[in-house]
């Protein structure tokens, strides 16, 4: 998956979960922030990230992300090690 | 002690999604009950239910409420909403009151079994959300509504099966007597999804007349075999009537007795004894004779024994035929967990409107229901004292009396 569609399906499931149009966000905006996220949101996190690119997070990785930026590139991350393992 | 008013009602049931709705079917003698096929393709020996519809509830509530909803939550969020518009509570006056809620609900089958189911599949609990552990929980419609009206008197849910709703009534009717609270939403709420009556069916409970729904529940009927399981959610605005003359607020009714007691018995089996005390009891919180209750609201669900261990208890309490009784159920089926707050919410209504609604389905009575003054028609009369019961599982029995509110 590329890095355009991986930034148009968070956005798209964001979107969808949060409602609140997220399409013309700013990478660099904060996503606690854009979205309000209190502790149990981080938890739908979880489970909409495995939804969407079928792995598993643990909900404290959350503390390195702090920008929509930052959530593009973890998830680009762990995609990129998860074909290079099979 | 406080004298303690009902200032407030919301309804959501098979029979009406508000007040005016409900009047119009107790009135008519309308039946909610329906052949739910979707019970029977997954084993339901019965498959007759009163249902009601999800609630759309985007625009109302935002994300984050409406994840941690179950759909008996929902259903009390509607009656609650008709509830305090109907007392002209605005967010302001349940602050100053620091008004409590104690809400009847005794299952929520629906997010358990697809959380689990879940977890089996996916073998990680995190998958479960944030939402499932508020609504997998007995107080989910307390612990919902409490945050959604920031309520910040007295919050818990009464289980205490098929009289939860009325207990719920009762023990706020005390909190207020006693001067511990000042205003307290009280109601009931039951779940009708395909899952939730599936362990109360596996053990014969429920009316097999599949090809005659509207005719099913036949509550005191000679020919009766069983309730019809259905559901919803009542909600009731109790007050001080201190509080209420105060305030302006419209008065529906006075409560003046909650009886209860524990028949100490059998697991499922009905006791006319333990149900003779509850009512007498209420009758003397009331301080009035059995001759003062213009009506009894049954709690007669149409299953043989259980109808016929009331009939015998009314009379033997009140006498044989003296005063006019009926079993709304024939028309909602059993609402359960909210059936003691919903039948009072009926019973208020023909209080209100001057009426008594049908026990529909009452064509010929056994030996036990013919000591009864059974009410088979919609009855113009005046209503100054009614009394409702609510019997359940475990033998826990309540009685509530109403009075229209007189200085």
């Amino acid at each position: 998956m590329n890095e355009d569609r991986i930034i148009s399906t968070i956005k798209d499931f964001l979107s969808d979960e949060f409602e609140t149009d997220l399409h013309e966000v700013s990478p660099t905006a904060s996503l606690k922030d854009t979205l309000d996220l209190d502790s149990l949101d981080f938890v739908d996190l979880v489970v909409l990230i495995e939804k969407n690119f079928g792995f598993k997070m643990a909900g404290e990785e959350f503390t390195g992300i702090l920008t929509f930026q930052d959530l593009y590139n973890y998830v680009g991350k762990r995609l990129q090690e998860a074909a290079g393992t099979h | 002690m406080n004298r303690v008013v009902i200032t407030g009602t919301g309804i959501y049931s098979c029979i009406g999604l508000n007040t005016a709705e409900v009047s119009e079917s107790l009135q008519a003698g309308r039946s909610g009950i329906q052949f739910v096929q979707e019970r029977k393709d997954i084993g339901y020996a019965s498959a007759l239910a009163g249902i009601v519809p999800r609630p759309e509830l985007k625009g109302l509530l935002d994300r984050r409420a409406r994840i941690m909803m179950p759909e008996e939550a929902e259903f009390a969020y509607m009656a609650a909403l008709q509830a305090f518009d109907s007392a002209q509570i605005t967010p302001e006056i349940i602050a100053q009151r620091h008004c409590g809620i104690i809400f009847g609900n005794d299952s929520t089958v629906k997010p358990v079994y697809e959380g689990i189911d879940l977890l089996l599949q996916k073998k990680d609990t995190q998958m479960l959300g944030s939402g499932s552990i508020f609504q997998s929980m007995n107080s989910t419609v307390t612990m919902n509504l409490s945050t959604i009206f920031a309520l910040t008197g007295a919050n818990f849910t009464v289980s205490a099966a098929c009289a939860s709703g009325s207990h719920s009534v009762g023990l706020a009717y005390l909190l207020i007597k006693w001067g511990l609270q000042e205003m307290v939403l009280a109601g009931g709420a039951q779940e009708v999804n395909k899952y939730s009556f599936a362990s109360f069916d596996a053990i014969g409970a429920f009316s097999g007349m599949e090809e005659n729904p509207t005719g099913a529940c036949r509550p005191f009927d000679r020919d009766r075999d069983g309730l019809v399981p259905s559901g919803g959610g009542a909600a009731l605005i109790i007050e001080s009537l201190d509080s209420a003359l105060a305030r302006n607020a419209p008065i529906l009714a006075e409560i003046t007795g909650y009886g209860f007691s524990s028949n100490g018995g059998h697991i499922s089996s009905s006791s006319t004894s333990g149900q003779v005390r509850s009512l007498r009891m209420a009758l003397e919180q009331a301080s009035i004779p059995s001759t003062g209750i213009d009506y009894i609201n049954a709690h007669a669900t149409g299953t043989p024994a259980g109808d016929m261990a009331e009939a015998e208890a009314i009379a033997e309490v009140f006498g044989e035929k003296n005063v006019p009784v009926s079993s709304t159920k024939s028309m909602t089926g059993h609402e359960c967990w909210m059936a003691g707050a919903s039948e009072l919410v009926y019973s208020l209504i023909m209080m209100q409107e001057d009426f008594i609604a049908p026990n529909i389905n009452f064509s010929q009575p056994d030996e036990h229901s013919a000591k009864l003054n059974i009410i088979t028609k919609a009855t113009q009369t005046k209503l100054n004292t009614v009394l409702s019961n609510s019997f359940g599982f475990g033998g826990t029995n309540s009685s509530i009396i109403l009075r229209k509110y007189s200085k």
